[in-house]
């Protein structure tokens, strides 16, 4: 321990030495008012996971999305911080009358990192790439309605669809419909090359992603020269990188019980947002005994929300009473439709043939929310008489057993794609949900482009599910982010899978 | 010899074989779709089929052992089905994390087991063997997860000498990436220590009691001098031998500390691999570790047989 | 050869360890029939107390007694040991003990799976099976109970071996005793000293193995308590609530180190020239 000692006084006294000469070197450049914090060009972003690989347009993993939308990637259609659709790669667009025809103007001087330009062929040739019959897309279903892409001239792309699609422009800015080059496109999972304002710089296995600053950047430049995303996925680890200042921001931050030290302290900023993540009791509505509305209103009777937010979030968490997320146009407040009533749980058991509960397993994926909500939700079963069994399964497990076999009682799981109210509607969506009543309304929607009716059926929707009890509805999954107090521009809320730096700046 | 050499090397194919192929009946028994796993919820049935026949993984099972079982032969551990990277860069990738580690922490427990077995030896049965069976007693106990934990609460949380967790990459430069390292060597390394410093002092006494030690010492050599001198050399062979055979435990043990300290070594990919269920991973580690470790008990074993025939002699 | 150990250390040795191994099964017991709280009762708001009165070490990240929880956590802990011992003498032994009566291709298949399962770690195989089979005790019983097997084979086999080779089995032979009964009546009386001490050995590695796997989530399962678990979520807490990591961890090391304390001390009685090689 000696020995580390003395190593560690001997680095800080280097440091100390090697401070003077830098102060000199930036007070000459920087100007008598050059301080601290201010000159710094670099950014160190901390998040939990790490991405399997950089092409956003072959995988779900939002860690992907997380390092290169906006950043690396651009999209036609870009949504901003607010959730509002800008443009990007296309400068303007103009939809026909009918909405089945999508006319995009591009950006002339968009160019990828390796030179090729990025024209309407470069455009045709993504579309048709993540449509095609070899597609490897997460999402092709965005792209499901699409019957043909047509480049008029260079600039000009003209994509007409089969039926009209309500949420095409918005898909059209998921990070699954980033442009890419035909000559490149192979090759991105590892060395990704885009159009966007920093460019791939190297990757550290299991530790960091680095984005350099691409000069020659057609739009406005960013701030920041040199990016780093670093993965740390232990709750104590990022508490302590952040002290530390290895990392400059932690975005989707999860030791929520730290947060009131961060909030207390002016060196950091901690900033709760939105994300589009509808946290569930997902039940099986095809098994017994959950095929009774009884038993799942029972259910949602019996959970205290409350608690749950407090528990899981620490109080950092908004409560739902169906699949809309509070902070979009259209929601509805349904919240006080199933108070915490444990005794009303009962009575509605016994009313459907349980006086004495039932036993059931609740099968848990592995992150942290899940798995914290899964123990606490089984306390608050309990208490009614629904007995039921934790079973934590890791994601492959998950995904194969209750999402693709549709083989459980209950689970606990947060669904993060936007505007996704229409799983339900689905035919074979794992909660085995079946209204036609629902799918008439969705297929309404479909067509129906007036805001006004939009939103009314999105109020109609809220209410069936919630009537139906499809889900035990539980919270929004919050945003955190914990940042150095001197840095602007970071996204307080997640409208879409992706942390754009292009705006963020020290101050 | 030769003939002995030769059966062990036969003995380690036939096993490394059987490994394989326990490992890829295991992972095809498991629940989970490695093409699910990247496409997630949204994924449409014939995106699925896409990436399935781009991962190779509509061929049938034995199709699939055997071609990969093929490349083997080649020297070609596969392609990675997650990361699209052959698994021989992954592995080399990771070797420079968990190598260092597993160097250092055997570096840490002989530099402390050896001077510890030897102030045992030359005190025994007073205080300060009491203090080294005592440290070996409790040292053996301590699960080396716990002892990281513990670790990370005083030199992380507490003072702040080391990261909670990470690895900056050699490229960071040799300092960075060593005081990522020290915590998680270290709490490899107790455990070790205390079992090596166990065995050294047994050693150190039964080299003693020989008969050229004792002659040693009859002809006025001093205590310190056979201990160091006569002793110490003699008594080196059963600590190696401890020593190799610990390492196959100190590779598990690096699995679940690399897991606390979340660093990218061998034992994280080969957890994470099996999450992602990324057979052609979780087949090449399991093969290169199974070899590593029967390699080290073969070696092990012939470095016993052609440096102590004494058994023999004896029976 | 002498006895290192001296003789008057060995009965403080072999107490000491009995005294850790008798406590934690009082604990063990006594969490049947009481606890401070139910070990399983959520209070939120009661969350990561420090130890007082009212909880004695304090509550953990739900609110939970972690007094109850550490209580209940013995019984699961020796529970799942007991359970992973007892599958590796009940195949380890006979198979040892075959081996070392069938001599050569018996032997030798025996050593072979042997080495099979010592190329996967314990730990390392107890990972993919509970990826095949799921987590949960009983899956991480037959992961710790083969490799178990494997360490209980290798060992019996060697001590057969050796009572083999001596006069009264030669003798027994040469009176036409087959190989069954000889095994029965001489040589099993004879390797039960080692047994006992590996049985020791192998228990407390039982034991932090099921911690180690619990704490990456695959061993026991909430709500009931386990000792690793505890330890996997007071990491989270590391900087709230750092009592949280001692006890859980402090409970393992105990009971570990009554373990080896009383199964050196069983080794050094029964077999005053044993070798202590350190290993397992």
């Amino acid at each position: 321990m000696m020995q580390t000692r003395a190593r560690r006084l001997a680095v800080a006294a280097g440091m100390a030495l090697m401070a003077v000469p830098l102060m000199i070197a930036t007070g000459t450049t920087g100007g008598p008012t050059a301080a601290w914090g201010q000159g710094r060009s670099d950014l160190v972003i901390g998040m939990p996971l790490e991405p399997p690989h950089l092409d956003p347009t072959a995988g779900a993993a939002a860690a992907i999305k997380e390092v290169t939308y906006a950043n690396l990637f651009e999209t036609l259609v870009r949504i901003d911080a607010s959730g509002a659709m800008v443009p990007g790669l296309a400068q303007s667009w103009t939809v026909s009358a009918d909405g089945l025809s999508y006319r995009f103007a591009l950006r002339p001087g968009a160019r990828f990192h390796d030179g090729a330009p990025c024209d309407a062929a470069a455009v045709k040739f993504s579309l048709d790439r993540a449509r095609g019959a070899e597609s490897v897309n997460a999402q092709k279903g965005y792209f499901a309605a699409i019957a043909a892409v047509e480049t008029p001239d260079p600039h000009s792309v003209v994509v007409t669809l089969s039926r009209p699609d309500g949420l095409f422009l918005f898909h059209l800015g998921a990070g699954d419909a980033a442009i890419v080059s035909p000559a490149s496109a192979a090759g991105n999972k590892q060395k990704p090359v885009g159009t966007g304002p920093f460019k791939f710089d190297r990757w550290v296995a299991g530790d960091r992603v680095v984005l350099a600053r691409n000069p020659e950047y057609d739009g406005a430049k960013p701030a920041l020269e040199r990016v780093s995303f670093r993965f740390i996925s232990d709750a104590a680890a990022q508490i302590a990188a952040l002290k530390a200042g290895d990392v400059d921001a932690f975005l989707q931050f999860n030791a929520f019980e730290a947060l009131p030290e961060f909030r207390n302290d002016p060196k950091f900023t901690v900033t709760v947002g939105t994300t589009e993540g509808e946290t569930l009791l997902s039940i099986n509505n095809a098994r017994k005994p959950f095929d009774d509305v009884r038993v799942r209103r029972a259910l949602a009777h019996a959970i205290d929300r409350k608690t749950l937010i407090d528990g899981v979030l620490y109080g950092n968490g908004v409560a739902i009473g169906s699949h809309f997320p509070p902070h979009r146009d259209g929601y509805v407040d349904l919240t006080g439709l199933y108070p915490y009533d444990p005794a009303k749980a009962k009575a509605l058991l016994a009313e459907a043939g349980y006086p004495n509960g039932f036993d059931t397993t609740l099968r848990l994926p592995p992150p942290p929310y899940a798995r914290r909500s899964g123990e606490l939700i089984a306390a608050m079963l309990a208490e009614v008489g629904v007995r039921a069994a934790v079973e934590p399964v890791e994601w492959a497990a998950w995904l194969e057993k209750t999402f693709k076999g549709k083989d459980f009682d209950l689970t606990v799981i947060a669904h993060t794609e936007p505007l996704d109210i229409d799983v339900y509607a689905r035919d074979s969506y794992y909660f085995n949900y079946r209204n036609p009543a629902f799918v008439r309304l969705e297929e309404e929607l479909n067509r129906t482009q007036d805001a006004g009716r939009r939103k009314a059926l999105y109020g109609q929707q809220q209410r069936m599910l919630a009537e139906d009890a499809v889900n035990g509805f539980l919270f929004m999954l919050p945003f955190v982010t914990v940042q150095n107090a001197k840095l602007s521009g970071l996204w307080v809320n997640r409208p879409v899978q992706a942390n754009d730096l292009t705006g963020v700046a020290w101050k | 010899m030769l003939a002995f050499a030769l059966r062990r090397g036969l003995t380690l194919a036939l096993t490394a074989w059987l490994a394989s192929v326990v490992v890829f009946a295991a992972l095809e028994l498991v629940p989970g779709d490695p093409a699910l796993m990247m496409l997630g919820v949204n994924a449409q049935p014939d995106t699925l089929a896409a990436l399935r026949a781009q991962m190779g993984l509509d061929a049938p099972p034995l199709d699939r052992y055997l071609r990969w079982a093929g490349g083997l032969l080649r020297g070609d551990l596969g392609t990675s089905l997650t990361y699209a990277r052959p698994v021989a860069d992954l592995v080399a990738e990771r070797l420079v994390v968990t190598l260092p580690l597993a160097l250092l922490s055997l570096v840490m427990s002989t530099a402390a087991a050896i001077p510890l077995g030897l102030l045992a030896a030359a005190r025994r049965g007073r205080g300060g063997d009491w203090a080294v069976l005592g440290f070996a007693q409790i040292g053996v106990a301590l699960p080396s997860f716990w002892i990281a934990i513990l670790l990370i609460l005083v030199f992380s949380v507490g003072l702040g000498w080391f990261p909670a967790g990470g690895f900056p990459g050699w490229e960071a430069g040799v300092w960075p990436a060593l005081r990522a390292l020290i915590l998680p060597a270290l709490a490899l390394a107790i455990p070790e220590a205390a079992i090596l410093a166990r065995v050294t002092r047994t050693a150190l006494l039964d080299t003693l009691g020989e008969d050229h030690i004792r002659t040693a010492r009859a002809k006025g050599v001093g205590r310190a001098a056979v201990l160091l001198g006569h002793a110490l050399p003699n008594a080196l062979l059963p600590v190696a031998t401890v020593l190799g055979l610990q390492l196959s435990f100190l590779v598990a043990g690096a699995v679940v500390v690399e897991n606390v300290f979340t660093l990218p070594g061998l034992g994280r990919l080969l957890y994470q691999a099996i999450g992602q269920r990324d057979v052609i991973v979780v087949q090449g580690v399991v093969l290169l570790l199974a070899v590593f470790v029967v390699l080290v008990n073969a070696l092990v074993d012939i470095a016993c047989a052609a440096a102590d025939p004494r058994p023999r002699a004896l029976s | 050869m002498t006895r290192r150990i001296p003789v008057s250390a060995v009965p403080a040795a072999v107490w000491a360890g009995a005294a850790l191994v008798g406590l934690l099964l009082a604990v063990a017991l006594l969490s049947l029939v009481w606890t401070p709280y139910p070990a399983e009762q959520v209070r939120v708001v009661a969350r990561l107390r420090p130890p007082s009165a009212a909880h004695w070490l304090g509550t953990d990240h739900f609110g939970r007694d972690v007094a109850s929880m550490l209580m209940v956590g013995a019984r699961n802990s020796l529970a799942v040991a007991a359970a992973a011992v007892g599958l590796g003498l009940g195949l380890g032994v006979p198979l040892g003990l075959a081996a070392a009566a069938l001599g050569r291709w018996g032997d030798e298949l025996v050593a072979r799976l042997g080495d099979l399962v010592f190329a996967f770690p314990a730990v390392l195989s107890a990972i993919l099976l509970t990826a095949a089979l799921g987590a949960g005790a009983v899956n991480v019983v037959v992961a710790l109970g083969l490799f178990n097997a494997a360490v209980l084979a290798r060992v019996t086999r060697g001590a057969a071996l050796a009572v083999w080779r001596r006069e009264f089995v030669r003798a027994a032979l040469a009176l036409g005793r087959g190989p069954l009964s000889v095994t029965l009546v001489h040589v099993l009386p004879n390797t039960l000293g080692v047994v006992v001490v590996q049985t020791t050995v192998l228990f407390a590695v039982a034991i932090v193995n099921e911690a180690a796997l619990s704490y990456l989530g695959l061993g026991i399962q909430p709500p009931s308590p386990s000792w690793g678990k505890m330890l996997g979520d007071a990491q989270t807490h590391l900087f709230n609530a750092p009592l949280q990591a001692v006890f859980p961890g402090l409970a393992i090391a105990l009971s570990v180190l009554g373990l080896t304390l009383l199964g050196d001390g069983l080794r050094d009685w029964l077999d005053p020239r044993h070798r202590s090689s350190g290993l397992l």
